[in-house]
């Protein structure tokens, strides 16, 4: 290369590729041009991880991890400590706030088919991030030793507890003790501040790294690198920096104007980020009156009440977490976008959100047995939202939707057989009709209509 | 130089035992990290008997000691709840205390206890761990008319008789467990021990 820099970045290159760095991931990294409002939220999600990181570090010289002194410890970081109960509150709202771009993150993703084909290992990588920061968020939720911290870790640890034959053994060894104790506390401070972090740091990583060798989806679920000039960029490109930089840019400033909305004003979010209940110090003699997590566990807890049977329910509310790490292999459509998917795709999609948020709801409600009965009802529209995707993949037979329709209405309804008793009859069978409309306009719509069809994808990205 | 041929073969079963001895040590290392984490010998030795004065327990209230940790209630059962305790059969998983792992061998009887009057059970729920809310009262508004009087959790909706018997189509599938205990005199429990004669029947 004849333009090598002098200087004192000319000497540093010759040693570390600082240079070839910045070029990779920055300057010459090409993405399209039509990223819009939900292409935010990936370098939002990186702003997050570094103010937790921060705001935890400097948590931890006040925190004191001991049954004995954790929870004053807390209250000693909000009155006493200097600009504590700021830093205190920058690090519950950034756990919130995680989940809240993360999940949109995800949202993106899903909508615009960035898991598939050639792009499954960055979705792996995500969905990876994602279960860390359930575990990060769960053991950070014991370390202030308030009642909702308490029972919270005990019903979830007692969660492994159902596993059979080697259940109660697990759950003693998570814990270290027969009851959530100081033992537990210690070692879920030791992994929430060191071993989560770092393996968190490294999927972060290989998440960027495996995004930037096959370059980045958008709206239109295009491939850009399709379509290069003679100077071997693709024509739809525009590099990073300075384009995307200074536009997240923009997203930071509004991100960081509702954060602090939140942080000076409203950081317990009416009970949701920071539960009432947790202002008590534990006490492993008595439960809150009623207990529900906070709100970015809701929806999978919903489909753990579901299921009466306790380790099925664990298995449920596990196989919806993991189900989504197959996301790759059940929607093989072609069509990676929304926007040139079916209309039928659409009402699934819609249908499946709605029930998402409807089981967080629930999550924090109470059980009633008509909330049990939307749990359940919603949990099998969560899953066979997951069926019905893999059924779109391509447009199929009049006879392979129907056959659909019947078996799955038919295992429905075996359940609901099987389940039923005199004290819920009315409700199961007036609940039935939930799933098996959902099917039916999903399945035999796309039988006897066209709505099923998937439109033409363009050459090119639009605008 | 010298003739050097490689022995690929040679080099390949060097390089594959080695690895293999390599990646048992580090199997075996993981030993003491894992079993670091398993209950410490002071936790293990932790749980010493309770003793209880019930003497001041009134008719249908209940009280709540400390026992490993763990709450244990004490119930001063009045004959009215006695007398639920036959009907609702019907409605119970376990009814008649099947599961030998939730009491010891001699409260496995009618009443789940030494005495009918006197319910000891550690106050945690069978399910997941909470600690359910005692719940004399008949039918109050909000666990319906065929509420008889028992033990409800507040987490996951499961519901006990007042012999902590489960009842059907809860999530909780086993009984509150009752504890080992003795009294000591009319007015006196243990709870963490059994009689002298009744051991070797937990």
């Amino acid at each position: 290369m004849s333009n090598k820099p002098g200087g004192v970045i000319g000497w540093v290159d010759s040693r570390l590729p600082v240079i070839e760095f910045w070029e990779a991931h920055l300057s010459k990294y090409y993405a399209p041009k039509n990223f819009n409002f939900f292409y935010f939220f990936g370098s939002l999600a990186l702003l997050v991880l570094v103010l937790q990181i921060v705001t935890g570090i400097f948590l931890t010289m006040h925190y004191k991890p001991d049954a004995e002194l954790a929870f004053a410890s807390v209250e000693f970081i909000m009155r006493d400590v200097e600009w504590g109960w700021l830093i205190r509150y920058m690090h519950s709202t950034g756990a919130s706030a995680f989940f809240v771009v993360v999940y949109l993150h995800m949202l993106r993703g899903l909508m615009y088919g960035s898991f598939k084909e050639p792009r499954e290992l960055i979705w792996i990588f995500g969905m990876l991030i994602y279960v860390c920061l359930m575990a990060e968020a769960f053991m950070g939720y014991l370390l202030p030793w308030g009642q909702m911290s308490y029972w919270g870790a005990q019903v979830i640890v007692n969660l492994f507890g159902t596993v059979p034959i080697v259940g109660d053994e697990l759950a003693l060894w998570i814990r270290g003790d027969y009851v959530v104790s100081d033992a537990t506390l210690n070692r879920f401070f030791a992994l929430h501040v060191i071993a989560v972090p770092i393996v968190l740091l490294g999927l972060v990583v290989a998440h960027i790294a495996a995004l930037h060798t096959v370059g980045s989806n958008n709206p239109d679920g295009v491939e850009i690198k399709k379509n290069k000039g003679p100077d071997g960029i693709p024509v739809d490109g525009i590099p990073f920096h300075p384009y995307y930089t200074v536009k997240d840019v923009v997203g930071v400033v509004v991100f960081l104007f509702i954060f602090a909305l939140v942080v000076f004003f409203a950081p317990e979010m009416g009970g949701y980020f920071l539960e009432h209940a947790n202002f008590e110090p534990a006490n492993p003699l008595a439960t809150p009156e009623h207990i529900a997590p906070v709100w970015y566990f809701t929806p999978f807890y919903t489909v753990l009440r579901a299921i009466p049977d306790p380790f099925m329910g664990v298995v449920a509310m596990g196989a919806a977490v993991m189900i989504l790490f197959f996301l790759p292999w059940i929607d093989k459509n072609k069509v990676r976008s929304i926007r040139y998917r079916s209309f039928l795709y659409k009402v699934n999609l819609a249908v499946f959100l709605v029930a998402f948020v409807w089981l967080g709801y629930l999550g924090v409600q109470p059980v009633t047995p008509m909330a049990s009965q939307m749990a359940l009802r919603l949990s099998e529209i969560y899953f066979l939202f997951f069926i019905i995707l893999g059924i779109y993949s391509t447009q199929r037979s009049v006879g392979y939707y129907l056959g659909w329709f019947v078996a799955l209405t038919a295992i429905i309804t075996v359940y609901d057989f099987a389940r039923n008793n005199e004290d819920i009859a009315s409700l199961t069978w007036s609940t039935w009709i939930i799933p098996v409309a959902y099917m039916f306009v999903t399945l035999a719509l796309a039988a006897f209509t066209n709505l099923d069809q998937d439109k033409e994808v363009p050459e090119r990205v639009t605008a | 130089m010298s003739e050097h041929v490689v022995d690929t073969g040679r080099r390949k079963m060097l390089t594959v035992s080695a690895s293999a001895v390599g990646a048992v040590g580090a199997a075996v290392v993981l030993v003491p990290f894992l079993s670091s984490m398993s209950p410490s010998a002071e936790a293990l030795a932790a749980g010493a008997p309770v003793e209880v004065d019930i003497s001041k327990l009134e008719p249908g209230q209940m009280i709540q000691v400390e026992w490993r940790r763990k709450p244990v209630w004490i119930v001063n059962r009045t004959d009215r709840m006695l007398d639920t305790l036959l009907d609702i059969t019907p409605k119970l998983r376990d009814p008649n205390s099947d599961n030998l792992e939730m009491q010891p061998e001699v409260m496995r009887n009618e009443t789940r206890s030494l005495r009918p009057d006197v319910l000891v059970l550690v106050g945690l729920c069978t399910h997941l761990g909470c600690s359910p809310t005692y719940r004399p009262e008949i039918a109050p508004a909000d666990l319906g008319p065929e509420w008889e009087g028992g033990f409800y959790c507040p987490c996951h909706g499961s519901r006990f008789d007042i012999s902590g018997r489960v009842y059907k189509n809860v999530p909780a599938n086993a009984n509150l467990e009752v504890p080992p205990y003795k009294f000591l005199d009319e007015n006196v429990l243990v709870v963490g021990e059994l009689d002298e004669g009744q051991k070797g029947a937990v």
